[in-house]
């Protein structure tokens, strides 16, 4: 078993690399790597959800939605957020992602399994709705173009430089989301995930614990949604579509549900395939669909599963094919 | 598969490696094409590759004397993708110019990335109204060689209204191609002395027009329906089966050639307006229809025609520079300075960078065609409208001085 320490260690290390390898590939391998990290602040959030406190969101794209929306409705209106006022803008998204997941969570965290699932699927819709058909505001069909990007003695219209700050914002996410989840708090999200009902026995507000998770999750889902809008500046109700939900909890399945390296790989290699495969081959969609396939049957756990599957294989050699079946037994 | 596997990840690797440095050789043109190849918008994307494809195939690969190196890429049909696809085009591939996009959002999203990276735009599909009109200013490097939403549905206003139409109901698909479409034929249909009575907006995408037909008001003379893809095919064949029987009249995708020979006898006779028909009787067009459809086994619709003469205008203004591209800015003047005899007929770009064009104004009618010994249904041409700009009869200050036409504007006014 690797210990904790070292598990951090490869994680920091790899983002190290990461941060010094992408720059020096070429302009629309750091493009891509931007848009993915942006949309991994999203996909750890959904993890959050689903991974963390057994919640599977389908609505997570309407915060990211808000957060996109705010950003591009105040930069194209009002001309606000292009200066130092950026940061009010992230603090903004951050903010209308939890309130908007406040208020949505009334409604969805009296539910659970797929009635969860199927409240945040309709929540979502509604915002989508919104931005579809509240065309004074939202521009409808047509989107919001923002012209440029903020510039506050960094210049975030140099690819290179938006893309650092994109990194920072990712690589603070995944730290906070760490400690939230190896926090007391944190443990009792896994807690009422394994068995809500004995979590109640033993005293806890499950109820108030997931609404707080949710609202959480909400709130980076707001950032995400802040920095997306800035990638390609231009935000449509097409990110806000019931497809973006459904990527994020993908990509959080196929890395690995419960692991926020899961998501952020998970992320990567959608992103890899959809967006830079594509570029190359015309049959991308049958890897996508292939990767899906397999991790779905030789890894319930997802990608991060590979090391225990390792692991008990090794171990397992030797033994009786009984407590091999029962070691990889999925959780 | 092994093998395979291990090409890809090479292939990967090596494009990582190398996406930084390839500058391709100088007297070579690179064309980056936004089409979509997944999604639902597949088959509209294939069209328009292949016109494209057709004109370069024709020519040897070459336009104006420069060999084409033509990179399509996938939008994935969604305006945010096309970014992430233009910016690699411009960014890794560069690529002089951008061509195509289908949506008027995507039209809309791809505009600023041609003023951000300074690569010129040109829109071959995307007939997003406002920008050739009020927000051209922000994107110099734009121009439009399809039309405008509302180009062809104002002639067909004008057209409606000769006819002695009265009130009309419109009926329309829910979003700003619909908009704009629906309001150039209220707009000149009203100021020649009609009445729009009522107006309907089912969503895009519609597939049961049961809710909606049943609410169309009695007492009228004529519908006009502005239906896209799958929606063109339901809404006669739902209306006429209600036991509708007054004309039908469309603005052009309600009865383009993608959709036309799917579409059963019920549609004969129907009107419609478009820059384009497979059936505009003259040589230029023959050769056109018949070279597409020995080609690709179809009739060609106005997505193909619309690259085709895209890359046939491209061909003449490139031997205009000297076999070279001049840049942006000089490119959209030589552009702006040729008059093309196209299949569509003669087109040439007014000072807003939109074409002018021919509208025809076009009945279905089931008959024999360029020799082919089949009855088919065709867009008979019954009108032309010769060289109708995006501003109609109206005056470019004076139509500029109205906003974009939308789901409110022209406003209702004898709406029951």
């Amino acid at each position: 078993m690797v210990s904790q320490q070292i598990k951090i260690a490869m994680v920091a290390a790899a983002l190290v690399a990461f941060a010094y390898i992408v720059p020096h590939s070429g302009s629309f391998v750091v493009l891509l790597a931007t848009r993915a990290m942006a949309f991994a602040i999203l996909a750890m959030s959904v993890d959050l959800l689903l991974g963390y406190t057994g919640l599977a969101s389908m609505g997570q794209a309407a915060y990211f939605g808000v957060g996109a929306y705010l950003t591009a409705i105040l930069a194209a209106k009002f001309h606000f957020g292009l200066g130092w006022d950026f940061w009010l803008v992230v603090l903004l998204g951050i903010l209308i992602g939890a309130a908007l997941a406040a208020l949505f969570g009334l409604f969805a965290i009296r539910a659970g399994g797929d009635y969860f699932l199927m409240i945040t699927l309709a929540l979502g819709q509604c915002a989508w709705g919104l931005a579809y058909r509240w065309n004074s505001l939202t521009g409808g069909d047509n989107g919001i173009n923002l012209n440029a990007r903020p510039s506050f003695g960094l210049d975030l219209g140099n690819q290179v430089t938006f893309f650092y700050l994109v990194f920072a914002f990712f690589a603070v996410s995944m730290v906070l989301m760490y400690v939230l989840v190896r926090s007391p708090f944190g443990r009792s999200l896994t807690g009422i995930r394994e068995r809500e009902l004995r979590m109640q026995i033993l005293g806890y507000n499950t109820w108030l614990h997931k609404y707080i998770a949710f609202i959480i999750a909400g709130g980076f889902g707001g950032l995400a949604g802040v920095l997306w809008a800035h990638t390609n500046g231009h935000v449509s109700p097409e990110t806000v579509v019931l497809t973006t939900s459904v990527d994020a909890l993908l990509m959080v399945v196929l890395g690995g549900a419960g692991t926020l390296v899961g998501a952020t790989i998970g992320t990567a290699i959608v992103f890899g395939l959809r967006e830079y495969l594509s570029t190359l081959v015309p049959w991308w969609q049958y890897m996508l669909g292939g990767v899906y396939v397999l991790t779905i049957l030789y890894l319930p756990m997802g990608l991060m599963g590979i090391p225990s599957r390792l692991r008990q294989r090794i171990a397992s050699q030797g033994k009786s094919e009984g407590s091999k079946r029962l070691a990889t037994k999925p959780s | 598969m092994t093998n395979k596997l291990q090409k890809i990840l090479l292939g990967s690797c090596l494009a990582l490696g190398l996406a930084a440095a390839a500058p391709a050789g100088a007297e070579e043109l690179r064309i980056g094409y936004i089409a979509s190849s997944t999604g639902i918008y597949a088959q509209v994307g294939k069209d328009m590759v292949d016109g494209f494809q057709m004109y370069l195939d024709e020519h040897g690969g070459k336009l104006g004397g420069a060999d084409v190196k033509f990179i399509v890429e996938d939008d994935q049909g969604k305006p945010d993708t096309s970014v992430t696809k233009a910016k690699k085009l411009i960014l890794q591939d560069k690529v002089h110019m951008i061509i195509g996009g289908f949506l008027a959002p995507t039209g809309y999203a791809l505009a600023p990335v041609s003023t951000a990276e300074k690569t010129l735009y040109i829109s071959s599909v995307s007939s997003a109204d406002d920008l050739t009109q009020r927000q051209l200013v922000k994107y110099p490097y734009f121009m439009r060689t399809s039309y405008t939403s509302s180009l062809p549905t104002h002639p067909l206003g004008q057209w409606a209204c000769e006819q002695g139409y009265k009130k009309i109901v419109t009926i329309g698909a829910d979003y700003a191609f619909g908009y704009e479409s629906v309001g150039g034929f209220q707009k000149a249909f009203e100021d020649c002395g009609g009445k729009v009575i009522q107006k309907i907006w089912p969503p895009l995408g519609t597939k049961d027009f049961g809710p909606y037909i049943p609410t169309i008001k009695g007492d009228i003379d004529a519908v006009f329906s502005l239906m896209v893809g799958p929606m063109s095919l339901q809404f006669p064949k739902q209306l006429r089966a209600s036991g509708y029987k007054k004309p039908i009249i469309g603005g052009g995708t309600s009865y383009d050639e993608f959709a036309l020979p799917f579409m059963g006898d019920e549609v004969i006779g129907d009107v419609s307006a478009l820059h384009y028909s497979a059936a505009i009787d003259t040589p230029a067009n023959q050769t056109f229809v018949k070279a597409y459809r020995a080609k690709y086994g179809k009739v060609p619709s106005y997505y193909s025609e619309n690259n085709y003469t895209t890359a046939m205008w491209l061909d003449a203004a490139i031997k205009k520079a000297g076999g070279k591209y001049p840049g942006p800015e000089a490119f959209i003047k030589i552009m702006q300075s040729i008059k093309l005899d196209a299949p569509r007929g003669p087109v040439e770009l007014d000072d807003m960078r939109n074409p002018i064009e021919n509208v025809y104004i076009k009945k279905v009618e089931k008959k024999k065609m360029f020799g082919y010994d089949k009855d088919e249904l065709w867009n008979t041409v019954i009108k032309t409208y010769p060289k109708v700009s995006q501003f109609w009869t109206y005056g470019k200050e004076k139509f500029l001085a109205q906003p974009v036409y939308d789901r409110d504007f022209p406003p209702c006014k004898f709406c029951e």
